[in-house]
């Protein structure tokens, strides 16, 4: 970085030497490094006796940590993979991985704390002075490099000849590009793909958990039902990549007590349908408050107001989740009266 | 060693102990004495703080090991298999093949459970140890020339082990890091003009697709962690380098390195500490369930359940997405998603802010010289304040992460929580900012105190005319050196903007700026003058009593 507005002698490298009060040992100054104090004895090394006792600790802990190895072996064979214990005060643990955890974990601790005993009691504590080197080469090696560099960059003549120096650039920045290219087919472009689900005119709505179609008597007020299109199993291929955009919930509220007049007019006797997946950043939405109709997404609780056209009323959703329109086929059935008008799930930039 | 005295000892026609002759072959193909002069008994200093690099390095040894255990059994596939395994509640129930191969690691593979927690919880701690330890390395300065470069492959180790934590607990494809990885696309799907491209060749296709298991995968055990393997070793390599630092104390110099040699002290105690740390997971993973996948089930995306969350250290991206309002520009048939690509944005940057700190600093005071003596944070009272201020803005983030389980644990309205968070984030980094500088300071003045007037003994002492004092015990010749140790920069000033011909001098806009940086860091309410050697000699001669 220039320094060049500000003189050199006002940068801390020049103030060392003016300011700097520290360091120097001389006897004038109250405050000079008085040089490492000397080693003090521990009892272990003065007394033999009191070493002799930290031998044992330390071969003490040694030998636990094998007889805690063997308690490993033992328990991997003898405990059942599925038998459960009660542990005060943690509560019920998987037997076997409670006794290989304990006693692969003292295995290991015993090894530890033995070694740093022994560092800390019989090794020698007499602390020792390493001089630092200088982290950069001296000045004659650093001209001894630049001149090597020089000399090499002038026999390969990358200076003269512009034309190989040029093109040489040039294929290497290209070459790239071929890497890049073979990410093409990492996925299929997004097309429409994100605008369409599996619902379209006729299609029945499923209930998720009885796997039979639903009928407006089914869907009472305060209850919150979750659907799927009527074709789409469990057992599908796709079936995850569907139901991520399909899913769907539907509550039954007082026509009377519904704000939106869109969200009335795509409802049935107060049946509304709307996508389960939250437009922030795509969780399933789970949490409804039957007495407000508000539904609260989990993960990042935006909160919807499922009688006002489901609009965001709190949290960091940025609009309001989509409605199906329903009706009832001749059966007496629910269906969909054809695909969300809108993209479901997290907003994107082709959205609009 | 015995080998030495045997080999004073032993006529020239023996033959060497075998030891040695394995020594002497390596040596003629890879030169190991020249490498062991340098280094088998360079000196290591003690502090407990410089422990926490070696935490991380431990933890991280041990997520390679149970890692590699785990992938003997991890089958990283998206088919979609019935469970028909031991654990009776998910009997018959679809899920993937990699869900279903982590419920037989942790229900039919003896000890495979134990494994598995030793990786999850060795992971926790790498980052929590990283984190610890990058912050060990701020507040004492020990960032400075010559280790700026050190301090960003440390970052990067850090960063890199966000990511690999992240793809590691979306592989069980469970519940909860589904919902993570949910989360994940639709952050990437806010990204302006190319979000979508990018979801679908993330995901190969729409979200969830049949791919990302395997495609985390690969990036989770391969890609990831190679780079971090190079990254720890250029890391070690250059702290052996550039050898480690020290606090002040009494012959401790910026020249020198005190403190006890790697063979055998360090040796034993840092061997000994990787034996410690990972007993003390093993434990953790034998009392403590982490990630219990087979309570959650398998990821379905049209299911959730309440109170998820993402692991800790990826908590303050959560905070981000959670308080952030949901804003949404449409114009001319696009949609600008505000809401999610704002925190995704503020994400990279609160990171890079304490990456690029270093340079920053060293830009502000000009200091072009080598540090090897750690400051301790109360004497560079701007840089811990940024420090704590960074931290609390940090953990702001964090309580904005987790702010449903703060509503139901203290009974909070989740509201206010967010409001709250919303607020704070702009607010409580400055209030901590300047709390920490006053701290930092009033710990200053207690110092220079204790250096002039010596140590509060709390022996008070009646005077024979009634009067009582307080006993102020000198202090030690090294307890005054290493309290007046540190250096003090004076502000780097402008200078006059006018010669003494009266020429103006122009001044750029940015040293302007690196001026006024420079006031804040060393400027007189930024520090407190050390102790002179006169103003000691005055108070100590004998009516300094007070």
């Amino acid at each position: 970085m220039s320094s060049q507005d500000i003189p050199e002698k006002n940068l801390p490298a020049a103030q060392e030497t003016e300011h700097g009060a520290v360091g120097v040992a001389d006897e004038q100054n109250p405050f000079a490094d008085p040089g490492l104090p000397p080693h003090e004895h521990r009892v272990q090394d003065i007394d033999e006796q009191a070493a002799k006792r930290s031998e044992r600790a330390v071969a003490l802990m040694f030998t636990l940590s094998m007889v805690a190895t063997v308690a490993f072996i033992v328990s991997y064979v003898a405990i059942p993979h599925d038998k459960a214990i009660y542990v005060f005060p943690i509560g019920h643990l998987n037997a076997l991985n409670f006794a290989l955890g304990l006693s692969l974990g003292l295995a290991l601790f015993l090894i530890g704390a033995g070694a740093v005993h022994w560092a800390r009691t019989l090794m020698s504590d007499e602390e020792l002075v390493d001089e630092r080197h200088a982290i950069s080469a001296p000045p004659e090696v650093k001209a001894k490099v630049l001149a090597d560099f020089r000399q090499g960059a002038k026999e390969s003549a990358i200076g003269r000849r512009k034309l190989v120096r040029n093109t040489m650039f040039g294929a290497l920045a290209l070459f790239p590009l071929s890497g890049v290219m073979l990410l093409r087919d990492l996925g299929p472009l997004p097309g429409t793909k994100l605008r369409h689900t599996l619902w379209s005119k006729g299609k029945l709505l499923v209930n998720m958990n009885t796997n039979e179609p639903l009928r407006p008597s089914d869907v009472v007020v305060g209850s919150l039902t979750f659907a799927k299109p009527e074709g789409l199993e469990e057992h599908d291929h796709e079936f995850q990549t569907e139901i991520a955009k399909a899913a769907l919930m539907i509550v039954r509220i007082q026509p009377d007590d519904i704000k939106d007049k869109r969200e009335l007019e795509w409802s049935h006797e107060g049946i509304v349908a709307y996508s389960k997946i939250c437009t922030h950043v795509g969780c399933p939405i789970s949490l409804y408050e039957q007495q407000t109709h508000h539904v609260l997404c989990p993960c990042h609780q935006s909160t919807f107001d499922l009688s006002d056209g489901a609009r965001v009323i709190f949290g960091p959703a940025g609009h309001a989740l989509p409605q199906l329109r329903i009706g009832v086929n001749d059966e007496g059935y629910l269906e969909a009266l054809g695909d969300f008008s809108e993209p479901v799930g997290p907003s994107f930039w082709e959205r609009g | 060693m015995s080998t030495t005295k045997n080999s004073d000892a032993r006529s020239s026609r023996e033959k060497a102990p075998a030891g040695e002759r394995v020594a002497d072959w390596a040596d003629g193909r890879l030169g190991i004495y020249s490498l062991a002069k340098a280094n088998m008994r360079k000196i290591f200093p003690d502090h407990w703080s410089f422990m926490l690099g070696e935490v991380c390095m431990y933890s991280f040894i041990i997520i390679i090991l149970t890692g590699v255990y785990l992938t003997l059994f991890f089958h990283p596939s998206m088919n979609e298999v019935e469970y028909h395994g031991s654990y009776i509640p998910l009997q018959g129930q679809l899920m993937s093949e990699a869900f279903n191969s982590t419920m037989h690691i942790s229900f039919d593979v003896r000890g495979g459970l134990l494994i598995r927690q030793i990786h999850h919880w060795a992971a926790l701690i790498f980052l929590a140890g990283m984190f610890v330890h990058m912050m060990r390395v701020f507040f004492t300065g020990a960032f400075r020339k010559p280790r700026e470069v050190n301090w960003l492959f440390g970052f990067l180790l850090f960063v890199l082990g966000m990511f690999t934590g992240f793809t590691g607990y979306s592989l069980p494809d469970d519940l909860l890091s589904g919902t993570g990885v949910r989360f994940m696309e639709g952050a990437v799907l806010s990204v302006p003009v190319v979000g979508t491209y990018l979801s679908f060749f993330l995901f190969g296709g729409e979200f969830p697709g049949g791919d990302f298991v395997a495609r985390f995968y690969s990036v989770h055990v391969l890609l990831l962690p190679g780079i971090m393997l190079g990254l720890m070793v250029a890391h070690l390599i250059l702290v052996f380098y550039h050898k480690h630092t020290q606090f002040a104390g009494p012959g401790k110099t910026n020249n020198n390195v005190v403190g006890m040699p790697l063979l055998p002290v360090y040796m034993a105690k840092a061997g000994g500490f990787f034996f410690l740390v990972f007993g003390v997971i093993a434990v953790i993973s034998a009392i403590a369930t982490i990630n219990p996948i087979w309570s959650m089930g398998p990821y379905r995306p049209d299911q959730v359940s309440t109170g998820a969350q993402p692991d800790w250290y990826m908590g303050f991206s959560e905070g981000l997405i959670r308080v952030m309002p949901g804003w949404e520009i449409n114009f001319w048939g696009h949609t600008l998603v505000l809401g999610v690509f704002i925190p995704l944005m503020i994400f990279p940057l609160v990171l890079v802010a304490i990456a690029v700190y270093p340079f920053i600093e060293s830009w502000v005071t000009g200091d072009k010289r080598e540090h090897h003596i750690l400051d301790r944070p109360r004497n560079v009272p701007t840089r811990t304040a940024f420090g704590v201020a960074w931290i609390t803005w940090y953990m702001v983030l964090l309580i904005g992460g987790g702010n449903d389980l703060w509503a139901t644990h203290f009974h909070l309205s989740i509201n206010a929580i967010t409001w709250f968070v919303r607020i704070a984030f702009f607010v409580a980094p400055v209030l901590a900012f300047i709390v920490t500088k006053r701290i930092c300071l009033g710990l200053q003045r207690r110092d220079k105190d204790k250096v002039l007037h010596g140590r509060e003994s709390g022996i008070i002492k009646r005077l024979p005319h009634g009067e009582f004092i307080e006993v102020h015990e000198p202090l030690s010749q090294e307890a005054l050196h290493t309290l007046t140790a540190h250096e003090q920069y004076e502000p780097a000033m402008i200078g006059a903007t006018v010669d003494e011909n009266g020429v103006e001098r122009k001044v750029k806009g940015t040293e302007k700026l690196r001026a006024k940086l420079s006031k804040s860091y060393y400027g007189e309410d930024s520090q407190i003058p050390k102790p002179t050697a006169e103003e000691y000699k005055e108070i100590t001669s004998g009516h300094g009593h007070h």
